[in-house]
């Protein structure tokens, strides 16, 4: 990587992370939202645990997963509501005008991202493990959960750059909002995918790529080190960030033409 | 002769109000994709999620809900979508009020109630086409219901009161606030109070916290007599309908407040 590109990737990361941290609407829901589901799923669910072939004893332990995922989504809204903003306010326009590489503006949109992601992973595993869940994989295996949480949150943002290029706006990024819950919903989210008894269900969860991020954080949660699901949780999130990128790329250059 | 008397123009005004803010908001809402769309997906993802993919919960052991967990996810979906058709009707007051408009409503109307009223029944009607969509689903999905016509009219009669609730709440801050920045406002406390009640499992199979939250949240009693209707045995009948007629009472009282405050804010 040249200079000149390290440099402006730099600066516009400094920017997002700045922009991320100094918005408390961005980091509040994204985790106060999930921390809440997990209190009433870990509740309401407990009984879960009685089902014959279920994995765990805590059932805490297993929707322990789900914020990871979740926060991620948001991610999907955060990076794509800040770069529309830039849409909507002309300082894409702005940008356009200045030597800056496409490259460079989506890498550094997308330190916004995984500052958030950091954090949203860190509150979720301490208020997890202080709640009781338990973490077979150890210390170790808090770091690559937190590495893999991580990397699903920068995943999803390359989302929410796609659509903020393409759409060019804060309420059609808000709007898919809804769009990615249908992914957590219809995943292995509140049972494993061999106890889904519905047909039909089991069939959607199975090919839903949501599944096997869940999968891969649980089996460090529960299991301790199975490093076939880690690294289809790995790859997948990667694959994500790659069609993510490459759709925000070709998206940036029409936005760019078109201005 | 009582039937010469003219109508108490009072009355007849507040409807005319009603009228025209609730054909306005029912022709955004069916001709605006971005509200109509999420109106029927929203507890169709929920019912599609719990139903189809918890349904091996009914398995546990002490479930017992003859009409299968399908219903007993249905019943809590219905009301779910009562509250969130009233709290979206919310959403669409406080952006009608943000952009001016519902400032010309407050000087054109005689009487002001009548655009509260409007609102209301532009809520129930979007909660019809929901409760119209997910029903059919769930019918579909093989639903059984146990319930005789009787007890599934009071069902929806109950889901009507939540809706009712919902919406009063929802535009008791619309009209203090009046901006859609009190979106998260009329949303999360409805959302809190829903997941805080025996959304997944009955009161008796829940423990610890939830279980003692859930025994004085007022929503349990409006699912276990909605869940006692679908399957054929109703329970605690009387306390669902006070506490429905109650919240609604409270929250037109809290939305009257909202008017107030609207109208001082000129």
């Amino acid at each position: 990587m040249s200079g000149g590109l390290r440099n402006q990737i730099g600066q516009l990361a400094r920017r997002s992370v700045l922009r991320t941290l100094r918005q408390p609407a961005q980091i509040v829901p994204a985790i106060v939202f999930p921390m809440f589901l997990l209190a009433v799923n870990a509740g309401g669910l407990k009984d879960a645990t009685n089902l014959p072939g279920f994995p765990t004893d805590s059932y805490l332990t297993f929707i322990l997963a789900v914020p990871f995922v979740q926060g991620a989504l948001f991610s999907v809204m955060n990076s794509g509501t800040d770069l529309a903003r830039d849409i909507e306010t002309g300082f894409l326009n702005r940008l356009a005008l200045t030597p800056l590489r496409g490259a460079a503006l989506l890498s550094g949109l997308l330190a916004g991202s995984l500052v958030l992601g950091l954090v949203q992973a860190v509150v979720y595993l301490t208020v997890g493990l202080i709640a009781g869940a338990e973490l077979a994989a150890g210390a170790a295996g808090a770091l690559v959960l937190v590495a893999l949480s991580v990397t699903i949150t920068v995943a999803f943002g390359t989302i929410g750059l796609f659509a903020a290029l393409r759409f060019g706006s804060g309420e059609a990024v808000q709007g898919l909002f809804p769009v990615f819950f249908v992914f957590l919903f219809l995943s292995a989210m509140a049972l494993p995918l061999d106890l889904l008894t519905t047909d039909w269900f089991h069939a959607i969860a199975s090919v839903n790529p949501v599944t096997y991020l869940l999968e891969a954080i649980r089996s460090l949660l529960i299991e301790g080190w199975e490093l076939d699901q880690l690294a289809l949780g790995f790859a997948i999130a990667a694959a994500i960030g790659t069609i993510g990128m490459a759709a925000a790329s070709s998206a940036l250059k029409t936005r760019l033409v078109r201005t | 002769m009582s039937e010469n008397r003219p109508a108490d123009p009072r009355i007849t005004d507040r409807v005319t109000v009603a009228r025209a803010v609730a054909w306005r908001s029912i022709h955004n809402f069916l001709t605006n994709p971005a509200f109509l769309i999420p109106s029927l997906l929203f507890p169709l993802f929920f019912f599609v999620s719990f139903a189809g993919g918890l349904a091996a919960i009914g398995e546990v052991p002490g479930f017992d809900f003859p009409s299968g967990y399908t219903a007993f996810q249905f019943v809590f979906v219905l009301l779910q979508s009562a509250a969130f058709g009233g709290v979206f009707t919310g959403f669409a007051m406080a952006r009608d009020f943000e952009t001016g408009f519902g400032r010309r409503y407050m000087l054109a109307a005689g009487h002001r109630s009548g655009i509260v009223l409007g609102y209301s029944l532009a809520a129930l009607f979007r909660a019809f086409v929901t409760w119209t969509v997910l029903t059919a689903v769930a019918l579909v999905a093989g639903m059984e219901v146990a319930g005789s016509a009787g007890e599934i009219v009071a069902l929806y009669l109950l889901a009507i009161l939540v809706n009712v609730a919902a919406t009063l709440w929802a535009a008791g801050v619309a009209l203090r606030v009046r901006s859609i920045q009190g979106g998260p406002l009329m949303q999360f406390p409805t959302f809190l109070v829903l997941f805080l009640a025996p959304v997944y499992v009955p009161l008796d199979l829940l423990s610890g916290w939830i279980h003692t939250i859930a025994s004085i949240n007022p929503v349990t009693a409006l699912l276990e007599a909605g869940r006692g209707f679908i399957s054929g045995d109703p329970v605690v009948v009387g306390l669902a309908f006070a506490i429905g007629i109650t919240l609604s009472l409270l929250f037109a009282l809290w939305a009257k407040g909202g008017l107030r405050s609207a109208e001082a804010a000129g």
